[in-house]
């Protein structure tokens, strides 16, 4: 246990860890000091001033201990200025008062500083709603200015790079942004250029942000100065709902927050958790949400009907009743799952297949941070499940030495010779590929954003999902479609993982809502599929 | 609570004077003045602040204020209003605005003229103006969208400029200290 | 024979047709009295000063749609409107509308059906329209109509009591059932309504009761029963439930005057005798009809003048107060003329 100290913060006693600022130590009894610059990942810049704070210490006599004052406690000597809270650290008996009127006269000066040459876009301002210095605005706004002057004018729509939108006036210079890309991206490309009024972030001649963590600068801008280019004018934030949420694009599983209105995603942000992605997520995983509402989403289960030689679309029961009766008649059944599907569909698949049973390996290069090699986000899940056998090949080769004819396919693509070999070809995916193409039946499933479910990422960590949207069509979450093959009588996915958790032993005990927003790390026997990359280790040095 | 009831007299209570009062007071108004106002033919006086079909306007110079900033969205209570962001054209005279409706759409048969939309618009954009008659075959007929709104709206009268004076300045503007318009030469060292 | 047959079949044609256009201006008369009483114009639009609104207000009613809901008894739902209709015009038939027509050397005579117990036919033809009111209170089954019918029957039947009752010493003053005798008497002698005010005042209530207008119009009293008996009606079957109602008050009115204000007769000479020329025997049916217009305006004023009673009210004014009043006056009358024929 590290050393702690004990200091009062506006009246309440804290008990903070020695080296710990009054910004975190306040937040630790629920007061907010208001900041610009300071974020508790980046280091500590102090230049935006905001986050003053009336500090004291108790008074010490010739032998160094604290004078007491006629009412017995400690006489308190106040500085004579006040101090930034994110650069000063807690000390044995320090006041802080984080209320005062003095403070809060000094932060009026702050913020009427800030807003002289702000250009009060807010109308047109994609932060409006998030922003920083709108709150502060409002707590320690003048509400009218002072300022006759032209304000400066700087560069406004400019490109920082291809993903993001930098408009100069905005920016308040707190260099969070500069920060970040030096110590966290590791590409120290940002900086201010010409003094006083007429300082302005640009990059340095010949150089842009290139890194696949560039858009995390928007998210830590605290005002509109740095946007998403790609979410510009496209909704105001306060009409998103926000949906607690896991990036399936590769098996660190960024805790992330789904934005949507109105059954369209709009964004997606990373959400808090140290224990997996800190607070920040890569542009990959961020930006590759688009498919969820692309037009060629299918929406309705359908057969390839012999009569028509065409899909015809079928309803669920009608679908259901003819493939568990194909099912039934078949010999051998072969699946090839997905790592993109979520533990409960993986359970539910194996029990519907049976031993032959593979998923399929997506990769891609791993960048030492967050993006791990393994794109699938629940390989774990599958090997847990024991539908990742490395039976692969052997399916293949079943299929076409004609040994397996019938085949159900969960969210994966098949070649097209191999579809053709097979008598039954059950496929349950979201969008259209080669293997819904030739497929007998074509099951419409749910992306992530749809559907509630877990994954267990590369460090054997098991985290939960929301669904942020209805389905499209009369599409429904796969567990459902499963559950309905398998003739089962799961009502609610609650349903599914209490029987996996009687079934798995690494999932005893468990159930979906003591697993939280932030997972929970599995004690699994065997080793984890890849070797756990140190990803939220790199990215805090 | 009894209730005192009062006593009556006998021709009280055979309603008869009553009634025949009654008839008086009504054969009385037959010859009085009439206050009906011929309504189509003789509109009603509406006051200034007379809230009718809210519309939006344009400036003395032709942008469109509105900059779909999806406040009035946002506060509208009977959720009448519906906007598609987009941005203004990149060379227009206007496009240091950045930001305009793609599509603004009201459904007059939701709007309850309450005017929030006109209080809210930080852009002084959305008015509402004295059409009370608002009328149609169609449902579709009473989903005003932009042009409509536009046309209805008219032009506005605006003492503030603000998207005159506001915005990028021209490209190749260097950054820097500027008075009137041009560049300040950096003072000589030890000037 | 066939002249004869001819006249009645034009006299009947006649009576009808005027009838119905006075009760379609009735509609029209009462739309402007209402709104001038309230400081309004009233309908003004169609033809010059809104003359033509009658016939609007007959075009919508016949293109309206004519909805039969599924849950009524269709058979007797389409019979009401006829059965409250029709008892109206039959009851003119006896009423007397002038005294003779000489028209080249043929009298015809200012009645349809000069019968000596005419006002026993008009009771009895006036008590069938309870029977429209009640069928369709029942064939809409519906609750509104149901309660509707409902009172109107049970008041329509005690008011026909005091109706009866309250003619009876005209008739012992008259010495004749026949309406037409009874109208010479007044020509020849005087008003009715002056030896006989108690009951031409009591007459007078019944027949607001008879015809439910306020204060009476308890089976219809929108505030309560949405419409009351015709509340599943539209189009054409209302317009006939509509039309009934000022049909009854045209029948109501043309007896008042019949009975108490000497019908189509005035108190001087030549108008106070059976018509021997013909402008005489016109005018005496322009004196006839413009008495009418007069009650016609007075159930209109009434109407826009006070209020509904109660239910309890209405009954307890029917049974207990006229009724005993009609047969004490029948008595005071009897001993009267007893005692002036001595």
């Amino acid at each position: 246990m590290a050393e702690t100290v004990k200091l009062t913060i506006d009246g309440k006693e804290v008990v903070a860890p020695k080296g710990m600022n009054l910004i975190e130590a306040a937040k630790l009894v629920g007061i907010e000091v208001p900041h610009y610059c300071y974020h508790p990942k980046l280091t500590i810049a102090g230049n935006c001033r905001m986050c003053l704070v009336d500090t004291g210490m108790p008074k010490l006599d010739k032998d160094k201990k604290p004078e007491l004052g006629p009412d017995g406690k400690p006489v308190i000597m106040f500085a004579p200025k006040l101090a930034i809270g994110c650069n000063t650290t807690v000390a044995e008996g320090m006041v802080v008062h984080t209320r005062t009127p003095k403070v809060q006269k000094a932060r009026e000066g702050v913020m009427e500083f800030l807003l002289i040459n702000h250009p009060l876009d807010c109308p047109i301002c994609d932060q409006a709603g998030e922003c920083r210095l709108q709150e502060f605005s409002v707590d320690y706004g003048k509400g009218e200015s002072r300022f006759v002057e032209e304000k400066v004018h700087k560069p406004k729509q400019t490109k920082l790079n291809a993903k993001i939108t930098l408009d100069d006036e905005r920016c308040i210079l707190c260099s969070r942004c500069i920060r970040f890309m030096k110590e966290v991206a590791g590409q120290d490309c940002l900086g201010f250029v010409n003094r006083g009024s007429y300082s302005t972030l640009t990059c340095y001649p010949g150089q842009e942000p290139k890194t696949n963590y560039d858009l995390n600068i928007v998210d830590i801008c605290p005002v509109g100065a740095l946007t998403q280019t790609d979410f510009r004018f496209e909704q105001r934030v306060w009409f998103l709902k926000e949906t607690k949420s896991v990036c399936p694009n590769c098996s660190t599983g960024c805790n992330t927050v789904l934005w949507s209105r109105e059954g369209v995603v709009y964004r997606q942000t990373p959400r808090d958790n140290d224990a997996v992605n800190q607070c920040w997520m890569c542009d990959y995983g961020r930006l590759n949400f688009k498919f969820i509402n692309d037009p060629t989403r299918l929406t309705s289960p359908s057969v390839k009907s012999a009569v028509y030689g065409e899909r015809v679309n079928l309803t669920w029961l009608e679908a259901t009743r003819q493939i568990t009766g194909k099912l039934k008649a078949a010999g051998t059944i072969a699946g090839i799952a997905s790592g993109r599907a979520t533990t409960e569909e993986l359970f539910l698949f194996k029990k519907l297949v049976g031993d032959l049973v593979d998923i399929v390996p997506h990769t891609g290069e791993a960048d030492g941070k967050l993006l791990q090699a393994d794109r699938n986000p629940n390989t774990a899940g599958a090997k847990l499940t024991g539908c990742a056998t490395g039976k692969l090949p052997e399916i293949l080769e079943g299929i076409k030495a004609g040994k397996v004819k019938t085949l159900i396919v969960l969210g994966e693509d098949l070649d097209e010779e191999l579809a053709k070999k097979l008598e039954l070809l059950v496929v349950i995916d979201t969008l259209p590929t080669k293997a819904t193409e030739h497929a007998n039946y074509v099951l419409p499933g749910t992306t992530f954003a749809e559907k509630r479910g877990t994954f267990i990422n590369g460090k054997n960590r098991l985290q939960r999902f929301n669904a942020a949207i209805p389905p499209v069509g009369i599409a429904r979450p796969e567990w459902q479609t499963l559950t309905a093959l398998l003739g089962a009588s799961y009502a609610a996915i609650e349903d599914v993982f209490a029987d996996m958790a009687r079934t798995l032993p690494a999932l005893a005990g468990l159930n979906l809502s003591k697993i939280g927003d932030l997972g929970v790390e599995l004690k699994i026997e065997q080793p984890a599929v890849q070797p756990v990359s140190q990803a939220a280790e790199a990215v805090a040095k | 609570m009894q209730v005192q009831r009062p006593k009556l007299t006998f021709w009280e209570r055979t309603y008869i004077p009553q009634i025949l009062k009654g008839m008086w007071i009504t054969i009385r108004h037959l010859p009085m003045k009439k206050f009906t106002r011929m309504y189509p033919e003789e509109k009603p006086k509406l006051l200034g602040d007379y809230r009718g079909a809210p519309t939006l306007v344009k400036d003395p110079e032709g942008r469109v204020k509105c900059v779909s900033c999806q406040l009035c969205e946002f506060v509208c209570p009977p959720k009448a209003i519906r906007i598609t962001p987009g941005f203004r054209a990149d060379q227009a005279f206007d496009s240091n605005v950045e930001k305009e409706p793609k599509e603004f759409e009201i459904d007059m048969l939701r709007c309850i003229y309450c005017g929030y939309c006109e209080e809210v618009c930080p852009e002084e954009a959305i008015f509402l103006k004295n059409d009370f008659a608002i009328t149609g075959y169609k449902r579709e007929e009473l989903r005003f969208n932009k042009q409509k709104l536009l046309e209805l709206g008219g032009v506005q009268p605006d003492s503030i400029w603000k998207w005159k004076y506001k915005g990028a300045p021209p490209p190749g503007t260097p950054i820097g200290p500027v008075r009137d318009g041009k560049p300040v030469e950096k003072k000589a060292a030890g000037h | 024979m066939m002249l004869e047959l001819l006249g009645h079949l034009i006299k009947i044609a006649a009576v009808i047709g005027v009838m119905l256009g006075f009760v379609a201006y009735t509609v029209m008369l009462e739309r402007w009295a209402c709104a001038w009483m309230q400081d309004r114009i009233g309908p003004n639009r169609v033809g010059p000063f809104g003359v033509l609104q009658p016939l609007a207000d007959g075009l919508k009613f016949i293109f309206k749609e004519d909805v039969l809901p599924h849950h009524v008894n269709k058979v007797y739902f389409c019979i009401a409107p006829v059965v409250t209709m029709i008892p109206g015009l039959i009851a003119m038939a006896v009423i007397p509308w002038g005294s003779n027509l000489p028209i080249a050397g043929h009298v015809i005579k200012g009645v349809i059906a000069d019968l000596n117990v005419g006002i026993l036919f008009i009771f009895a033809i006036s008590s069938l329209g309870v029977y429209g009111i009640v069928l369709a209170g029942w064939a809409s089954n519906s609750k509104y109509p149901f309660l509707g019918g409902i009172r109107s029957s049970a008041q329509m039947i005690s008011y026909e009591v005091c109706l009866g009752l309250s003619v009876v010493p005209v008739f012992m003053q008259a010495g004749s059932l026949n309406l037409m005798k009874v109208v010479e008497y007044q020509a020849a002698h005087t008003w009715l309504v002056l030896c006989q005010p108690l009951s031409f005042f009591i007459f007078l209530v019944s027949a607001f009761a008879e015809t439910n207008r306020t204060p009476f119009d308890l089976p219809e009293a929108e505030q309560e029963l949405v419409g009351g008996y015709h509340t599943e009606y539209s189009s054409m079957k209302f317009a006939m439930f509509f039309l009934g109602e000022y049909a009854a008050m045209f029948v109501q009115s043309a007896l008042m005057v019949t009975l108490f204000f000497g019908g189509w007769s005035l108190p001087f000479a030549p108008f106070n005798a059976p018509a021997t020329e013909l402008w005489v025997g016109a005018v005496q049916i322009g004196v006839f009809l413009a008495k009418v217009v007069c009650f016609l305006f007075l159930f209109i004023w009434v109407r826009w003048t006070i209020p509904r009673f109660r239910y309890d009210q209405l009954m307890a004014l029917g049974w207990k107060i006229f009724i005993p009043l009609t047969i004490v006056n029948i008595l005071l009358v009897a001993v009267v003329l007893a005692l002036v024929a001595k």
